[in-house]
């Protein structure tokens, strides 16, 4: 039963103001934990139990991360909430992760009177100061009746354009104040230009190249899913014929098995994407941004190719990689444009390359890391190739940093659009646990599986109580080598086998689990493997799926740090 | 090459907008030589004038990070030869220093400066110009005891003509999501 929502005007305060803007928006899931700043708000929402479903995170970060987790499987705004001074600081971490990975947050803080600010009062930490990198838009508020005007703008920053994180500072006298409230949703910001003017001629122009391109090659990245542009990507590499290629946060835009789905790109993706962007004549790159993970050395970086960026934000033009063509606007238009003025197409010999690429990394990797032999311990690669069968693909993957975050990528086979979340700039251990609580929430008819090692699992292991608290049905894999596997594997690599604080002496799992009523197993031979992976997905309910991994397992291929993409190595 | 260029930044009047804007310099390790604030010829709408020394390249993805900024509605980066720009430098000397042999006074008139404020004790010249000129009259002036000596930033105006109000409107024709979506081929 929804409370009926206001039409007209009303009198009421501050905190019952930040409630019905919520309403408004039509935010039914909000991630947060109360403290004496924010108080009256929380007062206010107590109301309001029934229209909006507040979860309880055990520690602000969570709340982020879970804030992300929902929007990006849900594709709506991610909303948490958090008291001033640590509480504030807390979300720091969440708030940068969302920035760097473009996910729409917006997140509410309180804060001292406003009469007490720079006073260093108890609990007041300048967090407008202290958001101000790692924001796409922040403000802060001081009376009650900026709060409609600010969270109105605030929610269509956040979605518009890039996405991106935005923080609400709301002083607990402004949640006290009384007004008379009216919304009005914001449909523009006079200095804001969320979406470019498309060019035309710059569509002609990409379309000349790439019809008369003999070996094209497109890298696709998460622009593809934030512009909704699933059908449109389809169908324009169909339509040209052209090799795809995802970034990790492209990953799941397009359909793992498609023909023309030619892997991952980047340190630990595949062989031929990687060799093969330095023989490529034209380079298409939609919604990505050249990460430096993704193009190791950039002097030695597509030199013989032009480039074409389909891009919504100007600033990564030239960013990186110079564009010879560079495209802007939302790509759901761009490249159903870019679709009208090509021809049809195929390439055949230059697709096969990258097929015969792949043979060759199967044969040096994949082979044993899918089906490793008898007498070698349990590989993380046959566990995600286990659980991508038994899932058939269609679960939503979330991971967490390390090495596991590369093997999932690598060998799950997604068949599900918006199936793939992960902390991808940022890098941020202890992201999947609250992120695959904010998925499950956002997606609660799909199956989600997060996937993690046991060195991110204890950065924000406390989120097990959130799952515990509201029966949250998240699958947990936790992938335990006794050691920060991807640290490691670089000491062992890089540092002369110098294990340099990296191994780790680990609890019981079962028994922390257990504490949280949470059913759990460990695997830890190969008999078992397959039936407590099939166990572990029936089950009904969140469920923790322990497996004893090779200790000194390593992630192949890989691009060293500063090579050139085409110095991948196979082993 | 580095090489100075003045970097305009056109805002919104809001609370912290100077810090988001040189957090775009300073993580980047680009030293500010001089910032200025003021209103422009557009009500509301307030402009900064930052001087850095750097290659173009970086100017350029620093100009485009700025004006990704939401309040920020357009930024321009130029250098000199693009500009006429001043700055204005106060001296205090002792008001003794200019008795006497009159060397002072005829170094304030060969600088152009003007004498703005005299006191039983001290005298306050003040010069306008570029910073190698108000230097020159800091070195020349030393000799006969400066007490205190500040320098402006600079503040620029630049030589093309299209008018501030014409890119604001740019701007806000394409800040409308309406437009964006309709838009094509370089018409509405
Ligand atoms: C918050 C944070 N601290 C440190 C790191 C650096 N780091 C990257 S991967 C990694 C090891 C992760 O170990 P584990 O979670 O056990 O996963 P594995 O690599 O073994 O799969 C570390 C420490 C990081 N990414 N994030």
């Amino acid at each position: 039963m929804k409370t009926e929502v206001l039409e007209k005007k009303r009198s009421m305060t501050g905190a019952e103001a930040i409630v019905h803007c919520l309403l408004k928006e039509n935010v039914d899931t909000v991630f947060g934990y109360p403290g004496g700043a924010i108080m009256p708000f929380y007062d206010a929402l107590f109301d309001f139990q029934n229209d909006i479903k507040h979860i309880l995170v055990r520690h602000e970060q969570g709340a982020t991360h879970a804030a992300q987790g929902y929007a990006r499987a849900s594709g709506k705004v991610g909303v948490c909430i958090a008291t001033s001074g640590p509480g504030a600081t807390n979300l720091i971490t969440g708030i940068a992760d969302a920035q760097i990975d473009s996910t729409p947050l917006v997140c509410i803080t309180g804060q001292v009177a406003s009469k007490l600010l720079g006073t260093d009062a108890f609990q007041e930490t300048d967090v407008v100061g202290i958001s101000m990198p790692v924001t796409k838009w922040n403000f802060q508020v001081t009376r009650a009746e900026e709060i409609p005007v600010a969270l109105a703008k605030a929610f269509f920053i956040a979605r518009s354009g890039r996405p991106g994180p935005v923080l609400i500072d709301i002083t607990k006298d402004a949640q006290f104040g009384s007004f008379e409230f009216e919304y009005e949703p914001c449909a523009k910001v006079r200095s804001y230009v969320p979406e470019p003017l498309v060019e035309i001629e710059k569509i002609k122009e990409a379309a000349h190249l790439i019809n008369n391109a003999t070996r094209p090659l497109v890298l696709f990245g998460q622009g593809v899913i934030l512009g909704d542009a699933q059908e449109e990507f389809k169908t324009f590499i169909e339509k040209a014929g052209i090799p795809s290629a995802w970034t990790i946060l492209g990953l799941s835009a397009l359909h793992n098995g498609h023909p023309l789905n030619v892997g991952m790109l980047g340190m630990h993706g595949n062989y031929g994407p990687n060799l093969l962007t330095n023989q490529c004549d034209v380079l298409i790159a939609v919604g990505m941004r050249f990460d430096d993970r993704v193009t190791g050395d950039v002097n030695k970086y597509a030199k013989q190719a032009k480039v074409i960026h389909l891009e919504i934000d100007p600033s990564e033009i030239n960013k990186i990689i110079t564009a010879d063509v560079a495209v802007l606007g939302d790509c759901k238009r761009t490249l159903d444009l870019l679709t009208q003025e090509i021809k049809q197409n195929k390439h055949s010999n230059w697709l096969a390359q990258f097929r015969k690429c792949d043979d060759l990394e199967y044969q040096k990797v994949g082979k044993q890391e899918l089906h490793p032999s008898a007498d070698k311990e349990i590989s993380m690669g046959e566990v995600i190739r286990i659980v991508s069968d038994k899932s058939k693909g269609n679960a939503i993957i979330v991971t967490d940093v390390g090495q596991h975050q590369m093997v999932a990528q690598r060998y799950y086979e997604y068949t599900k659009w918006r199936s793939n979340i992960t902390s991808g700039g940022l890098g941020t251990m202890g992201f999947a646990l609250p992120a695959a609580i904010g998925a499950k929430v956002g997606a609660p008819e799909r199956l989600v599986i997060a996937v993690i090692g046991d060195g991110g699992i204890q950065m924000t292991i406390q989120e097990l109580g959130t799952i515990f608290q509201y029966g949250i049905d998240v699958k947990i894999l936790l992938l335990n080598n006794e050691f920060l596997g991807m640290v490691r594997q670089w000491q062992e690599l890089f540092f002369d086998r110098r294990y340099s604080f990296t191994e780790m002496v680990n609890p019981n799992f079962q028994h922390l689990a257990k504490a949280y009523n949470i059913p759990s197993y460990k695997v830890e031979q190969r008999k078992d493997l397959e039936g407590e992976i099939e166990k572990f997905i029936n089950h009904r309910g969140s469920y923790l799926l322990e497996v004893k991994v090779g200790k000194e397992n390593n992630v192949f291929p890989m691009v060293p740090t500063g090579a050139s993409v085409s110095d991948i190595r196979l082993e | 090459m580095k090489k100075q260029y003045t970097v305009s930044v056109f805002t919104e009047n809001k609370i912290g907008l100077l810090n988001r804007v040189s957090i775009i310099f300073t993580r980047r390790h680009i030293n500010i030589q001089s910032i200025t604030a003021s209103e422009s010829e557009v009500q509301g709408i307030h402009r900064y004038t930052i001087v850095i020394e750097e290659n173009e390249i970086l100017v350029q993805k620093v100009v485009k990070q700025l004006e990704k900024q939401v309040d920020v509605v357009k930024a321009f980066y130029h250098d000199n030869d693009q500009l006429i720009h001043q700055e204005i430098a106060l001296f205090k000397v002792p008001t003794n220093s200019l008795a006497g042999s009159g060397e002072v006074e005829q170094i304030i008139r060969s600088f152009n400066a003007r004498i703005l404020a005299v006191h039983q004790d001290f005298t306050i010249i003040e010069q306008t110009g570029h910073k190698n000129e108000t230097q020159q009259l800091f070195a020349d002036l030393q000799p006969h005891g400066v007490l205190e000596f500040v320098r402006s930033g600079r503040v620029a105006i630049t030589k093309p003509m299209k008018e501030l109000k014409d890119y604001l409107a740019e701007v806000e024709f394409a800040s409308d999501l309406q437009n964006t979506k309709n838009y094509t081929n370089g018409k509405a």
